[in-house]
C-alpha cells in the first residue's frame, strides 16, 4: 500500500470543503460538495489497489494470479449513484433557489432563513 | 420469521415504487394514495414490533440470500436485531403510521411523492436500524437523508423551505462523505465490511492511529445526523420550514437515529479496541453536556414555534448522548426509554403545533397569544404533552431520564442530575410558556420579535386554515402519542430493557451471534448492573422538573408585571445578537463549524489514544 495516492485523497478533501466553505455562488458549492464525495473514490480505489495485479475478472489467467480488490470497486459504483441522487436533487433545489431569490449567494439567501 | 427482517424494508420500498410507477391511475384519488401509506406503515410497524419481541430471547442475525458466514469469515450481508435496534426501528414506523394518518385532513393537496418519499424515508430509518454492515449503514442513512431532504423542501413555491432544504443537505452530505472516507479506512486496514467481523478484527490489535481516525471520520456523519454541538446547526432551519408532520419523524427518531449509529458502532466495532477507556466516556459526556445546555438556552429564548421544538430537541439529543457516554447499561436502557418517550411526547407537541397552524394559521407564539382558546382539546394535550417533556412522572421520560442520573451518580457524576433538572426545566418550561399563552391567554404576550415574526408568516400556505372544527384525524394521533408515553412510564420495562442493553453492550456476544451463529444465552455486561425500577429519587426529580418549568412558565408570562422590569426592558435582548451570529443560516459558516469541531474532537481522541 503505498502513501501517495492517501495524500491525493487528503488533498481533494481539503480543496473540497475550502471550496464549501468560502464559496459566494450555490452551484460552485454543490460542485465543491461532489469534489469532496470524489475523495472518497479515490481513497477506495487506492485501498483495493494491488501493484503489478489484474483486473478483477479471473479468465484465462493463471490461479494465483494477484487481482486488486473488486468489492473496493463496487463500492465506489455505489457511491457514484449516491452521489448521483443527492446532486440531482441538490440542483433542482438551486434552480428554485434562484427562481425564488434571483440570487445564488448563499450570505444572501440566509437573509431569507425560514 | 427471518422473511419478516427482509419484508419490512421491502415493502416500504417496493410500494413506494409502485405509488410513483401508478401516479397516472390514481391522480385525483388521493385517498387510496393516504389508505395504501397508512395500511404500509402499519403493516411495517407490526413487523417490526414482532421482530423486537421475537429477538426478546436473543438477537437474530438474516443473512441476505442465505449467504453465511464460512469459518468466521463473512461473504453475504446480514440484519442483525436486537431489541434495541428493531425497537427503535418500530418507533419510526409507529411514528410514520401517526403522521399519516394526521396528514390525512392536514394538506390541501398532496402529491404523489409525498407518500412515496415518506415510504423512502421509513424504509432507510429501518435499514439503519437493522443492518449489520458498515457500508450498508452508510448507503441507509444516504436513503434516509436524500428522502428527507426532498421532503423538507415538499414546498417549492416558498423561501424558507429551499434555505432549509440546502443547508441540510449540504451540511449532511459532508457528513456522510466523512463516514464514508471513515468506512474507507477501516476496510483497508481489516479487509471486512461486516461490523461484527471488523470488530473481531480490531479488538485483537492494539488501536492504532488509523483506526482512530477511522472512528472520529465514521461518527462524524453520525454526529451531523445527531445534531451534536457544534454540528447542529441545521436542525432547527429545517425543522423550522419542513412540513408540521415530517418534523414529528426529524425530531422523534432522524436525530436519534444518529445517535443510535454512534452506540452501534461504538459497541460492536470500537468498544474493545478503544478499551472502552473513561477519557472516551468524558469526552462524549462533554459533548453531550453542552449540547443539553446550548439546545435548552436557545429553546427558551425562541418564539417560533416550530424552532422552540426543534431546539428543544437538540437538547434532548445532548442528554441521549450522555446517556450512551456513560456506557452503562443502565444508562444505555434509560437512554433508550427516554428516546421512546421522548418521541411520544415531542411528536404529540408537534401534531398540535401543526393543529394550530391549520387552524389559525400561524406559529408565532406573540402573535397567537390567548388566539387559541377555542381549541381547548389541543390546548390539553399541548399542555400534557408539555409536562411530559419537563419528565412530570408518569410520562416514560421521567423514567428514562431517572435512570441516568441514577448510574451518572453512581458513577460519580452527582452533578448530572442538576445539568438534567435545569435543562428539563428550560425547556419544559418555554413548552408551557407557549401553552399558557396561546391555549389560556394567560400573562402578557412576549415582545414582537421581527425577524421570527417574518419567519413565522411564512407557514400559511402548509395546510388550509379556517375551518371551524379540528378533525378528528388530526386529534387522534397526537392523544394516541401522549396515552403511549405514559404507558411507556407505567409499564414495568426495567428488566427486558436493562438486559436487552447488556446484551447491545456485549461485543464478542455480538460477534459470536453473527460470526458463527451462537446463541449467547447469557450476555456479559462491561460493567455491573445496576437495578433498573422506579426509585423515589427518579420520581423526585421528575416532580421538581415539572414543577420547575411550571414555575418558569408562569414567571416568563407574568414578569413583565413587576415594577422594576416595567420600563419596556425585554429579557435576552441582548442575547438576539449572539444567537444571530451562531445560527446565521449561511451553509459556509455551519461547515466550519462542522470542521472546527472535527478537529477538536480529533485533537482530543489523539491525546487519548495517542
Amino acid at each position: 500500500m503505498q502513501v501517495f495516492p492517501f495524500i491525493v485523497v487528503a488533498w481533494i478533501a481539503g480543496v473540497g470543503l475550502y471550496g464549501i466553505v468560502t464559496s459566494r455562488n450555490l452551484i460552485h458549492q454543490i460542485v465543491c460538495l461532489i469534489v469532496v464525495q470524489s475523495s472518497t473514490y479515490v481513497l477506495l480505489l487506492g485501498v483495493g489497489y494491488v501493484t503489478g495485479a489484474v483486473a478483477p475478472y479471473y479468465y484465462d489467467v493463471p490461479v494465483h494470479t494477484p487481482a486488486v480488490d473488486p468489492v473496493v470497486q463496487a463500492l465506489a459504483l455505489t457511491d457514484v449513484v449516491v452521489e448521483a441522487a443527492v446532486t440531482a436533487l441538490l440542483l433542482s433545489v438551486a434552480i428554485q433557489a434562484h427562481k425564488r431569490f434571483g440570487t445564488l449567494d448563499p450570505h444572501e439567501l440566509a437573509e431569507f432563513k425560514g | 420469521m427471518d422473511q419478516l427482517f427482509a419484508l419490512s424494508v421491502a415493502v416500504p420500498l417496493l410500494v413506494a415504487a409502485a405509488l410513483v410507477g401508478v401516479k397516472p391511475l390514481l391522480s385525483g384519488r388521493r385517498r387510496t394514495l393516504d389508505a395504501l401509506a397508512i395500511l404500509t406503515a402499519a403493516s411495517v410497524a407490526a413487523m417490526l414490533l414482532v421482530i423486537m419481541i421475537r429477538t426478546d430471547g436473543g438477537d437474530r442475525v438474516y443473512w441476505f440470500a442465505g449467504f453465511r458466514p464460512f469459518h468466521g469469515i463473512v461473504i453475504g450481508i446480514d440484519f442483525a436485531a436486537g431489541p434495541l435496534s428493531a425497537g427503535l426501528a418500530a418507533l419510526a414506523a409507529v411514528l410514520v403510521t401517526a403522521v399519516m394518518i394526521f396528514s390525512w385532513r392536514y394538506f390541501r393537496q398532496v402529491a404523489t411523492y409525498y407518500h412515496a418519499l415518506m415510504l423512502t424515508f421509513l424504509a432507510g430509518m429501518t435499514g439503519f436500524c437493522l443492518t449489520g454492515d458498515i457500508f450498508d449503514l452508510f448507503v441507509w442513512f444516504e436513503l434516509m437523508g436524500v428522502s428527507a431532504y426532498a421532503l423538507t423542501a415538499y414546498r417549492p413555491e416558498e423561501r424558507g423551505p429551499i434555505q432549509g432544504a440546502l443547508n441540510f443537505a449540504i451540511t449532511n452530505s459532508v457528513g456522510a462523505y466523512l463516514s464514508l472516507s471513515g468506512i474507507g479506512l477501516i476496510y483497508g486496514r481489516t479487509g471486512a465490511l461486516n461490523m461484527a467481523q471488523i470488530g473481531a478484527y480490531i479488538s485483537r490489535h492494539p488501536p492504532d492511529r488509523l483506526v482512530a481516525v477511522a472512528f472520529l471520520l465514521i461518527i462524524a456523519g453520525l454526529l451531523v445526523k445527531g445534531a451534536i454541538v457544534p454540528f447542529h446547526f441545521w436542525l432547527a432551519d429545517a425543522h423550522a420550514v419542513a412540513p408540521t408532520p415530517l418534523c414529528v419523524l426529524f425530531s422523534g427518531v432522524m436525530v436519534e437515529l444518529g445517535l443510535y449509529g454512534i452506540a452501534r458502532v461504538y459497541w460492536s466495532m470500537f468498544g474493545s479496541a478503544l478499551g472502552h477507556r473513561a477519557a472516551i466516556s468524558h469526552l462524549f459526556l462533554a459533548l453531550g453536556v453542552a449540547t443539553a445546555v446550548a439546545g435548552a438556552l436557545f429553546c427558551f429564548r425562541e418564539r417560533h414555534i416550530k424552532r422552540l421544538l426543534a431546539f428543544s430537541t437538540i437538547s434532548h439529543a445532548g442528554m441521549f448522548l450522555a446517556g450512551i457516554a456513560l456506557l452503562t447499561p443502565l444508562g444505555l436502557a434509560g437512554t433508550a426509554v427516554y428516546v421512546a418517550g421522548h418521541a411520544m411526547v415531542k411528536g404529540a407537541l408537534f401534531l398540535c403545533a401543526g393543529i394550530v397552524l391549520h387552524r389559525l394559521g400561524s406559529v408565532n407564539e406573540t402573535w397567537l397569544h390567548g388566539r387559541g382558546r377555542h381549541l381547548r382539546i389541543t390546548g390539553v394535550l399541548f399542555t400534557l404533552a408539555g409536562l411530559g417533556l419537563a419528565d412530570l412522572p408518569p410520562f416514560g421520560t421521567f423514567l428514562g431520564k431517572g435512570w441516568i442520573e441514577d448510574t451518572g451518580s453512581a458513577h460519580g457524576m452527582p452533578w448530572l442530575t442538576p445539568v438534567f433538572i435545569l435543562c428539563a426545566i428550560l425547556v419544559g418550561g418555554a413548552v408551557l410558556r407557549v401553552a399558557g399563552g396561546v391555549f389560556y391567554g394567560l400573562g402578557d404576550p412576549p415582545a414582537e420579535d421581527r425577524r421570527m415574526a417574518q419567519e413565522a408568516a411564512e407557514e400559511t400556505s402548509e395546510t388550509d386554515g379556517g375551518g371551524q372544527r379540528t378533525p378528528l384525524s388530526m386529534l387522534i394521533p397526537p392523544a394516541v402519542l401522549a396515552a403511549l408515553a405514559v404507558a411507556i412510564g407505567l409499564t414495568p420495562l426495567g428488566p427486558a430493557v436493562e438486559a436487552a442493553a447488556v446484551r447491545f453492550q456485549d461485543q464478542a456476544a455480538y460477534d459470536a451471534t453473527v460470526l458463527h451463529g451462537a446463541h449467547v444465552a447469557h450476555p456479559v455486561a462491561p460493567f455491573p448492573v445496576e437495578a433498573a425500577g422506579v426509585t423515589v429519587p427518579d420520581v423526585v426529580t421528575g416532580l421538581v422538573s415539572a414543577a420547575g418549568a411550571l414555575l418558569l412558565a408562569c414567571l416568563a408570562l407574568y414578569w413583565r408585571r413587576l415594577p422594576a422590569l416595567r420600563r419596556g426592558y425585554e429579557p435576552g435582548t441582548g442575547l438576539t445578537a449572539l444567537a444571530e451570529g451562531f445560527q446565521s443560516g449561511v451553509i459556509n459558516d455551519y461547515v466550519t463549524w462542522m470542521v472546527l469541531g472535527l478537529a477538536c474532537i480529533g485533537g482530543v481522541l489523539a491525546l487519548i489514544i495517542g
